[in-house]
């Protein structure tokens, strides 16, 4: 359905800009990508009061039309493009009524870009409370727009501003802010007369931006470059005299509008948060603290509804199973798609309830906090202070972790927090550590208290993060720098988070990671399924012969003949196969042929290094059972040493293969839609790969 | 004198700024020639720091603090 006006929402970061987008959409709303770029669309449809609908396009927060991060660089370019499929109508531009006067540089920007500008008037509720009076009236008329008071959070003056959009001019009648030609008179005039545009603010932006707008031709692009050169153009010190003189003309706006008393009753309040907060000892205990809390909700709090998406999908399998005619067809259906499905939807608990923490952290304020405090560490490594949580979060999960990096807003700090998070243990990895800790490390106390196999599970975790920071701090080097660091950063007053917000970012990504990542994970599922389940040539119905014989018939139970059977199928199959061929790579790791084919099948996903450990040992019932597993492999033999398989070396040497391999598609594809290019994830497949396989020769050769 | 030399709860005046590229993101944030400017914390580890300023709290580096001149 087509909307018959179209709505851009613009504003400062921390002023409710969300709050408002959710306020007027609802559940209407879309997450796309603006053409050509990384950077997350959300547009929805609001039905206006008069029974026609805007389609609001939310523009990323920014403090000024000048860059600083690629999110900020779209506001700019969307607005400034002419007849684009996202060409805005009207202009809501979000004003924190609390801090008005820094707000509002950014509005006076947007506002001789000469496009019809709405202001909403936000945090009305928290400037009463201040004591800060506004004239709103007089306010409007200065500038020549609309202003609408709202309190969004409180949904207040919603219905005032859908009014406001249904009575919007087509036509810019704001008043000038400040005489933009006298910043570069002849550079605009020429601009202006090459680019065929009478707005001059439009022609001074260009002169800024033309590098990076992709609406321009190379020509046009070129030819204000020339045009720059020409006037001896300074980018940098055009933008500091603007700002200045749009400051001295919000000064002069404010002065009889605005009356604010000289502190403000919240700040003070939010100000002994802070006291305990960032507190040198304290803080630091708190912010552990939390940390903990959120790590263990995740595996507490996801362990109920996992299961219940893994019971889901056997219960499913087992329908399909009685349906489905027996036949390539129905395995592929049932082994393939639906085993790959339920691999990418029981991760939506661990995902859904890190967003739920992100979002809260971020509702109110703390995180910032959080920067604030671990700046300085981070930093020496390479990373940012807002680095910390994707990296704890990875204990749990890298895929929700990756998704997280977003906050993030230096580019270099987001993509080494992106290279080096799978390093860290995630809970996919528990399974096989302690599967191969327990079949080699004694369960027997040190020092009393010690139990050397919580030893040894406790040293791959501080592994995991050790590797993860060393790894960051190379990359350091590696990674060229696309913008200065810097961390001129506002810390948003301490609020309540808003729950509503708090849902939408839990549905929001539990969306997009099925419907981007799940792709991927269905597709390598798809072919790991048919490399364990098809063999070259007749092999496979050789092994249905054989065991047809009376000899075996007879003497064996259904149950253990099925069981023999999936074992001689697995080792003769594709991956089977496989898994002889890359023996020779392998062996001086301490790996032979059926150790491979676990690598190979459990290449998607590291968990399922049991189940095939299971099938190929034959495991008697409930391949769940550990104990069996482990019982068979401590059994087995090498066929030409006699010597037993599993040595403490093969199995630290298989740990340090798990602890640093990338052996996980979601993670592979979740890279991918993070980074928008394939040399990102394949950088760090390989990467992590070399890693492993050194690490895992070090071990196995130092413990042989 | 610059910003990085108060110590917590003290005010200076912005004066000027050395380096260009910081003052124009400075400024954009409120940080400008004539605002008063008043350390509201010190982060546990001494970097970065906290300041009130134009009515809001703005956390920079020790180092961008040492850009901004005070009169």
């Amino acid at each position: 359905m087509k909307a018959d006006i179209r709505v851009a929402l613009v504003g400062n970061p921390n002023t409710g800009k969300s709050t408002l987008f959710n306020a007027l959409t609802g559940l209407n709303q879309k997450i796309g990508n603006f053409p050509g770029v990384t950077v997350d669309k959300k547009t929805g449809i609001c039905q206006l009061t008069d029974g026609r609908r805007a389609e609001i396009i939310d523009l990323p927060g920014t403090y000024s039309l000048y860059p600083k991060s690629k999110d900020e660089s779209i506001v700019f370019s969307v607005l400034a493009e002419k007849g684009s499929e996202l060409t805005p109508d009207l202009i809501i531009i979000i004003l924190d009524a609390t801090n008005l006067k820094r707000n509002l540089l950014l509005y006076t920007q947007v506002a001789d870009l000469k496009i019809p500008v709405i202001i909403a008037l936000n945090m009305m509720d928290m400037a009463d409370k201040a004591n800060i009076s506004i004239d709103i009236d007089l306010l409007s008329r200065r500038l020549g727009v609309p202003v609408v008071p709202i309190a969004a959070r409180q949904e207040k003056g919603i219905d005032e501003l859908k009014q406001a959009i249904n009575h919007a001019n087509k036509i810019a009648l704001q008043v000038d802010s400040i005489d933009v030609r006298t910043l570069a008179p002849a550079l605009i005039a020429d601009i202006e007369a090459e680019t065929q545009t009478d707005n001059p603010y439009f022609a001074l932006q260009l002169a800024h931006q033309h590098e990076h707008l992709k609406f321009l031709t190379t020509e046009q692009s070129n030819r204000i470059e020339e045009l720059e050169k020409k006037h001896d153009f300074h980018s940098q010190k055009a933008q500091a005299s603007e700002t200045i003189a749009r400051y001295n003309y919000i000064n002069d706006v404010l002065y009889d509008t605005v009356q604010t008393p000289q502190t403000a009753h919240e700040e003070s309040l939010s100000n002994k948060i802070d006291h305990i907060l960032t507190h040198r000892v304290f803080g630091f205990i708190i912010f552990i603290g939390v940390l903990l809390f959120i790590f263990q909700s995740i595996f507490a709090w996801s362990e109920y509804p996992m299961s219940l998406i893994e019971d889901g999908f056997v219960w499913a399998e087992g329908i399909l199973r009685g349906v489905l005619p027996e036949g390539p067809l129905a395995d592929l259906l049932i082994d393939g798609v639906v085993a790959g499905l339920s691999g990418v939807l029981v991760f939506i608990p661990q995902i859904a309830i890190l967003f739920a923490f992100i979002s809260i952290l971020e509702d109110t304020g703390y995180m910032s906090r959080v920067t604030f405090m671990m700046d300085k560490i981070m930093r020496k490594v390479g990373l940012n202070g807002k680095s910390v949580v994707p990296l704890i979060g990875g204990f749990a999960c890298a895929v929700p972790s990756i998704m997280s990096t977003r906050t993030i807003e230096n580019w270099k700090d987001r993509m080494i927090t992106i290279m080096v998070t799978p390093l860290v243990a995630c809970s996919a990895r528990l399974p096989v550590y302690t599967l191969l800790i327990a079949l080699v490390v004694p369960n027997k106390n040190v020092w009393w208290i010690f139990n050397l196999q919580g030893l040894a599970l406790t040293g791959m975790y501080v592994l995991s993060l050790v590797s993860a920071v060393i790894v960051a701090f190379v990359m350091k080097f590696v990674l060229k720098a696309r913008e200065r660091g810097y961390f001129i950063m506002e810390l948003p007053v301490y609020r309540m988070p808003r729950w509503r917000n708090v849902i939408f970012s839990m549905y929001e990504r539990s969306k997009t990671f099925v419907l981007q990542a799940g792709k991927v994970i269905i597709a390598v599922s798809i072919i790991l399924w048919v490399l364990s389940s098809y063999g070259p040539g007749n092999r496979f119905e050789k092994i249905e012969q054989t065991y047809s014989q009376p000899q075996y018939t007879k003497t064996m139970t259904p149950d253990s003949l099925a069981r023999v059977i999936s074992t001689e199928k697995l080792e003769n199959s594709y991956a089977g196969v496989l898994g002889h061929v890359i023996e020779p790579v392998i062996k001086p790791i301490g790996f032979d042929w059926k150790i491979g084919i676990a690598l190979i099948t459990s290449f998607a996903a590291r968990e399922v290094f049991v189940g095939t450990m299971a099938t190929i040992y034959s495991v008697e019932g409930d391949a769940d059972k550990i104990d069996s597993v482990q019982e068979k492999m401590r059994r087995a033999k090498n066929p030409e040493t006699g010597q037993p398989v599993f040595t403490l070396a093969v199995a630290f040497s298989l740990m340090m293969f798990y602890a640093f391999a990338m052996q996980c598609a979601s993670t592979v594809a979740v890279v991918y839609r993070e980074t928008k290019n394939w040399r990102w994830p394949a950088a760090q497949f390989a990467y992590m790969t070399v890693l492993a396989y050194g690490m895992a020769f070090l071990v196995y050769h130092l413990l042989r | 004198m610059t910003l990085e030399d108060l110590a917590v709860g003290q005010t200076g005046v912005v004066k000027e700024f050395t380096d260009l590229e910081m003052s124009v993101k400075l400024m954009e944030m409120g940080c400008l020639p004539g605002e008063t400017i008043t350390i509201a914390r010190i982060a546990p580890l001494g970097d970065p720091i906290a300041i009130h300023v134009s009515g809001y709290q703005l956390s920079l580096r020790r180092f961008e603090a040492s850009t901004i001149i005070l009169q």
